[in-house]
């Protein structure tokens, strides 16, 4: 068996801790060091450099304790120790890992000389972190809040920008607007069943039998709106185009891809671990909201002009995806969720390098034919472009498409079949604004000599996309321990329901 | 009514004044008090209900209040950023990015 901690005794409590206090503790380090050196852009890397190793020896640590098996010792704490927080935290700091060799070239590129970035970016990264391990409903909103409140100004980092302020004031007014429906939802549960413990609300439930008392009804619709704006569910969608159009690349692929991979983790540990007994009620609600996201997304996905906009909204339809493995409530839907948010992760954060690479005059204003003759002149980024929207797609052979075919299977075995046939179709669609951008770079040619030649990947940005290109190939084709761990990351997360409180 | 329920109808009143402020005003810094209002009101849910459940809700407000103060810092600094550009805090004008 696993590794014992017992979270009473200090030395316990540090271990189950780990990954977030040696995050914090390089995130101090990196604040100390940018307050001395921030006069030039080789201060700037430093920091990156930093960052990144902080980041990964945190990801080494979280694979330690996943290794080890840590479990807790006693039932009830505010800290989760299963595998369902071991394989997110693994995925948010991949996905931060990545941002920040992304950012390593690009704000250089940008002349964006703010060492501070790299510390908001660690911040973000602890406070995902906390959302994952938190088995409390005080430690799951803090951990929002750390983390939304270092993306409030990632992304109006780039002071010089207009767009840039805009895209935070609109992502800061109705981020902090849904933490008060949050919130909300918070007290009511406290209200209806004396406890904040998401394990103990469950046993409170069960015993007390309030599967539909009108408070607590009230307060999962609350939680419900809060989270659906988190993740950018129709109709709460509306800030996505915006914010994900006018904030810097980099800090568009971290929205798009770890921010809202931590609020569905915190959705998904609420609703299964403290919620289960209620399931008839949120699963409905679930179901509607990821049927009106995966068609609205779609659809208007179809008819945009700007890659920055289509990928906004893309991500939109990728989030009514994901509420579909949650509508089917079972633990397999949390298995499919995990590989879905890691092969998404890759896929967004491939495709937003790229992005970022073509867009040397501004990638808010790339069109899709913008990347007409790419194939030609920039044959590697293009075939790794393809690879991103093929997998977005779920084209066979690709991540995407394993992750599809779990989100699928989880929802037929909860005989959903009429949610299945849609998301079949929604994909389809998804094909009408996904292959248009494999066209333009095959098969149309480029409109002036000069066309592609100041775009590039630069330095670290390479690694990204190979990286996410060769990932994403490897987990289509060979998926078999990738799926293994997803299964073991989702086991044990629904409390048996006849389980007796033992404290 | 007792004093509980009264406590709770009054915030969700103030919390309903909170949302039509956010939905209703133009003005970044009044939808931003709004927003203030809304954690607020829940804060005295908080209160209410750890009357009679324990001192759990009584240590979340604390945290609440501390977090609205961050997000204060944040977004007011945030409304400063966008100010100097657009010489307005009026969201209405405030549409580089049009949706």
């Amino acid at each position: 068996m696993g590794m014992a901690i017992d979270v009473t005794t200090p030395g316990g409590f540090v271990l189950a801790l780990l990954p977030e206090l040696v995050l914090t503790c390089w995130m101090l380090v990196l604040l100390v060091a940018v307050a001395w050196r921030h006069r030039d852009e080789g201060d700037q890397q430093m920091a990156g450099q930093l960052a990144l190793m902080g980041l990964v020896s945190t990801l080494l640590v979280v694979l330690w304790m996943w290794v080890k098996g840590a479990y807790p010792e006693t039932l009830t704490g505010m800290i989760a120790l299963d595998g369902f927080r071991y394989a997110t935290s693994a995925i948010f700091l991949i996905g931060a890992i990545l941002v920040v060799m992304l950012s390593l070239g690009y704000l250089g590129r940008e002349r964006i000389l703010v060492p501070e970035y790299y510390v908001l970016v660690m911040l973000a990264a602890i406070g995902m972190l906390f959302m994952a391990s938190g088995a409390d409903l005080i430690v799951i909103f803090l951990g929002l809040e750390l983390m939304s409140m270092a993306i409030y100004v990632l992304a109006g980092i780039d002071r010089r920008s207009a767009f840039s302020a805009e895209a935070a004031v609109k992502y800061f007014l109705l981020g902090a607007f849904a933490s008060g429906f949050f919130l909300y939802g918070i007290a009511l549960l406290y209200g209806a069943t004396g406890t904040t413990n998401l394990t103990q609300m469950h046993y409170q439930i069960v015993t007390l039998g309030l599967e539909t008392n009108l408070m607590l009804l009230a307060g999962i619709g609350m939680l419900l709106i809060g989270f659906g704006f988190k993740v950018a569910a129709v109709p709460f969608h509306m800030w996505v185009p915006d914010v994900y159009d006018g904030a810097p690349t980099p800090i568009t692929a971290y929205m798009a891809a770890a921010v809202k991979a931590a609020a569905f983790t915190a959705l998904i540990r609420v609703l299964l671990h403290a919620l289960g007994a209620s399931d008839a009620v949120w699963m409905e609600i679930i179901l509607w909201l990821s049927v009106i996201t995966m068609i609205v997304g779609n659809l208007i996905a179809l008819a945009q002009t700007h890659l920055k906009r289509m990928l906004a909204y893309s991500s939109i339809g990728h989030a009514g995806y994901i509420l579909a493995a949650l509508a089917s409530g079972s633990e397999r839907g949390a298995a499919a969720f995990l590989f879905y948010i890691l092969a998404y992760t890759l896929m967004t954060l491939g495709s937003f390098a790229i992005l970022a690479a073509v867009g040397t005059r501004g990638e808010r204003d790339v069109r899709i034919d913008d990347l007409s003759g790419l194939a030609s002149r920039r044959p590697w980024m293009a075939l790794a472009m393809t690879v991103f929207m093929l997998s977005l797609l779920g084209f066979p052979g690709t991540a995407g498409f394993i992750g599809k075919w779990l989100v699928l299977s989880a929802v037929v075995s909860a005989d959903q079949i009429v949610l299945a046939v849609l998301l079949v179709i929604a994909s389809m669609v998804s094909a009408g604004y996904y292959l248009p951008v494999v066209m333009a770079m095959y098969m149309k040619s480029a409109p002036s000599e000069d066309a592609h030649s100041g775009s590039g990947l630069i330095g670290a940005a390479r690694w990204v996309v190979g990286i996410a290109a060769v990932l994403l190939l490897l987990l289509g084709v060979w998926p078999n321990r990738v799926l293994d761990m997803a299964a073991d990351g989702a086991e044990g997360l629904r409390p048996a329901p006849t389980r007796i409180l033992t404290d | 009514m007792d004093l509980l329920g009264s406590a709770l109808a009054v915030s969700a009143i103030i919390f309903s004044l909170g949302v039509a402020g956010v939905l209703l005003r133009r003005n970044a810094i009044i939808v931003f008090m709004s927003i203030e209002l809304m954690l607020n009101a829940v804060n005295l849910s908080f209160i209410a209900l750890a009357q009679q459940l324990g001192p759990e809700g009584q240590v979340f407000v604390l945290f609440v209040m501390a977090v609205a103060a961050a997000e204060a810092v944040v977004g007011l600094a945030i409304i400063i950023a966008i100010y100097r550009h657009k010489q307005t805090v009026n969201l209405d004008k405030i549409n580089l990015l049009s949706g």
